[in-house]
């Protein structure tokens, strides 16, 4: 048995890779929610009513959609030209920290407006250099980006840990770790009356456009391309390796910094250890499952939304461990490689 | 001031440091294994969680601490052989294949537990292996409790250490695993296998994870909880390039890392405040960080290390 390249790839093949891979999935992890003496397809059923079953629920669906889709982009963008941003967990953490300090301290007598978009810009820098440091050191020094990142987040939630306890805690919070809180008037604005459903959901649909748009329509884009499928005939036809994943670096982590930032200024207006519940670990198997696709991502950030949604109210209903959206997502992550590979390959005998 | 010097003098210090040793001994000793035949193992963190939990479970259930072990190994052993199927005959991306692998294995411990152990607000405990005093040499003073009195898997880490550097040294059977991971298509011309032997060597690496993951529950603590492996993992993949993939080397690496765990926990109890615990929790990743930086120039890394071997395609 070997594998030889497929010389004609068709779309509906690259469509049907993912929704074989989330299928294969919920078969899989149907036979855990058995093990739990639930029927799975009754499980589904109520997965499905809790993420879209009424307007709170679909608001809050929406409401989760909207960090997976910015990491979601955070590791489509930077997997696309092969550099490993594990570290997109750490990296929100620290685009949220800085929000809320920002949010907190920013008393200047400016428009919300502007205090906003310094705050995002500030949640976006931040993340860039977080990433920078690790993409740095494997250029000069060959050092494993994945391991570093993957450490990084560690250190980033330890720090924010620090200042939550410490120099930004909020002395009103009766004592539980938390940060000070950001001004009211600094927060986004809702996109629907009585949710939690904030304006960041169209900025994250807009990111995912904009990478879109410079992927397929610039040089920069063709550039991170080759650098990602052939990365020495890359530089061979005259791409500045380097300074392409130094760009993408910094769109990756920005993308990851911005997705804490909103979190922060639009659905919580603080920080504390559970502001993520593994977004920045989501976004990797959103960004895979979407073929690593900026508009694909959308659509599958929404998917993971509804399992985690879901699987939060069907564990309530029926009592399977809510951890089974955990199961799901992970399964969806391996067949989805193994479907793109079937996709890409052909089996010869 | 003197405080902090006189714990680097105490044989508790030295004692807590083979413990905590322990773990990242059989990871960092799996992992190498994985990657001397050339295939990256980022399930570590993940399979080192589910060890943690088999074992635990299996000892909560009326199981022998032993028998724990084993359970943990086949399980660890099961998840390699998962990552092997998906990275060396299909030859997906061994950095994605195995984040995902980390984040299945944890995830279903996680909902097994959870499942088995509906509610509980503080996690139930077993009784976890006892220090094992080694009649005669646990008598020397300061030695003896540093050494001679651990617990009995502390003792099989470091034959674990002997055996596997022997097997990859001296064997033709290691010459094979570390040929496999330089240039497959030379053990293919030789006539073995190397489909066979990377996959060998993730199944028999990842079970050795699973060993370490084991120890935190059934020797460190008596209790599992999620999240108790807190990147002991990814440390573990830094102390391999740390190491240069020599087991000897890991070993000391392993206990270097150790030495500074060790010391900053007795540390945080002689600084007086104003410094937060949580500048000295942030050390083991630090160093890790540091210690790639270090290691990057004189490290050799196997030449095949994450090249899948396909057949006949070079």
């Amino acid at each position: 048995m070997r594998l030889e390249r497929r010389t004609d790839l068709s779309p509906a093949m690259l469509l049907a890779a993912p929704l074989m891979a989330v299928a294969v999935s919920l078969a899989l992890s149907g036979l855990l929610i058995a093990l739990a003496g639930v029927n799975p397809l009754a499980a589904y059923g109520q997965m499905v009513q809790g993420a879209f079953g009424s307007r709170l629920s679909i608001s809050e669906t929406l409401t989760r959609t909207t960090p997976l889709v910015l990491t979601g982009l955070a590791a489509a963008v930077a997997f696309r030209a092969r550099l490993w941003n594990i570290g997109a967990e750490g990296q929100l953490y620290a685009g949220a920290l800085v929000a809320a300090w920002l949010g907190h301290s920013l008393t200047l007598a400016m428009p919300a407006a502007l205090s906003l978009l310094i705050i995002m810009g500030a949640g976006m820098v931040i993340g860039a250099l977080l990433l920078l440091g690790p993409v740095l050191l494997r250029l000069r020094l060959g050092v494993d980006e994945v391991v570093t990142t993957l450490l990084m987040n560690f250190i980033i939630i330890l720090f924010v840990s620090m200042m939550i306890e410490g120099p930004m805690k909020d002395p009103l919070a009766f004592g539980w770790p938390q940060s000070v809180p950001v001004e009211s008037d600094v927060m986004l604005p809702k996109l629907l009356e009585r949710s939690r459903l904030h304006i960041g959901l169209l900025i994250a649909v807009g990111a995912a456009l904009l990478i879109w748009l410079v992927q397929s329509r610039t040089v920069f884009g063709m550039q991170t391309r080759a650098a990602g499928l052939n990365a020495p005939a890359a530089v061979f036809a005259g791409v500045p390796l380097s300074k392409t994943l130094l760009g993408v670096a910094c769109i990756s982590g920005a993308l990851a910094g911005l997705a804490g930032a909103i979190e922060v200024t639009g659905l919580k207006g603080y920080v504390t250890l559970d502001l993520s519940p593994g977004y920045g670990y989501s976004g990797i198997v959103v960004a895979m499952l979407a073929g690593l696709n900026p508009i694909g991502v959308v659509f599958t950030a929404l998917f993971v939304a509804v399992v985690f949604v879901g699987a939060d109210s069907m564990s309530r209903a029926l009592g399977v461990p809510s951890f089974i959206a955990d199961v799901i997502v992970s399964i969806s992550l391996l067949t989805m490689l193994v479907a793109l590979l079937f996709t890409t390959y052909r089996v010869r005998r | 001031m003197m405080e902090a010097v006189d714990i680097l003098f105490s044989a508790s210090l030295w004692g807590a440091v083979l413990r905590i040793a322990t773990p990242l001994i059989f990871g960092t000793l799996g992992a190498l294994i994985c990657e001397r035949s050339g295939v990256l193992n980022l399930g570590i963190e993940g399979i080192m969680t589910l060890g943690a939990m088999v074992a635990w479970m299996t000892v909560f259930q009326g199981g022998g601490l032993w028998t724990g072990l084993l359970v943990a190994a086949l399980c660890g052993g099961m998840f390699g052989l998962l990552h092997a199927v998906l990275t060396v005959p299909l030859g997906l991306s061994q950095h994605v294949t195995g984040l995902g692998i980390t984040l299945f294995a944890s995830s279903l411990t996680y909902y097994i537990y959870r499942l088995a152990l509906p509610v509980s607000s503080s996690p139930p405990t077993i009784e976890p292996f006892q220090p094992l005093a080694i009649p005669g040499l646990s008598d020397i003073p300061f030695f003896g409790e540093a050494l001679f009195s651990q617990t009995a898997p502390t003792y099989l880490a470091i034959l674990a250490i002997v055996v596997t550097a022997y097997i990859l040294i001296r064997t033709p059977l290691g010459l094979a695993i570390r040929m496999t991971g330089e240039n497959p298509h030379a053990v293919e011309a030789q006539g073995l296998n190397p489909t066979r032997i990377r996959i060998g060597a993730v199944v028999v690496g990842s079970a050795l994870m699973a060993i370490g993951g084991s120890f935190l529950t059934t020797a460190t603590f008596n209790s599992f909880f999620p999240t108790m492996v807190q990147g002991r993992g990814w440390v573990c993949i830094a102390l391999v390039v740390f190491a240069s993939w020599r087991p000897g080397k890991a070993l000391l690496g392993a206990l270097l890392f150790a030495l500074f765990d060790a010391y900053q926990l007795r540390l945080q109890h002689v600084v007086e405040g104003g410094v937060p615990y949580q500048l000295f929790l942030m050390v083991p990743y630090v160093l890790s960080i540091v210690a790639l930086i270090v290691m990057s120039r004189r490290a050799r890394v196997p030449q095949a290390l994450m090249a899948p071997y396909r057949k006949g395609e070079r």
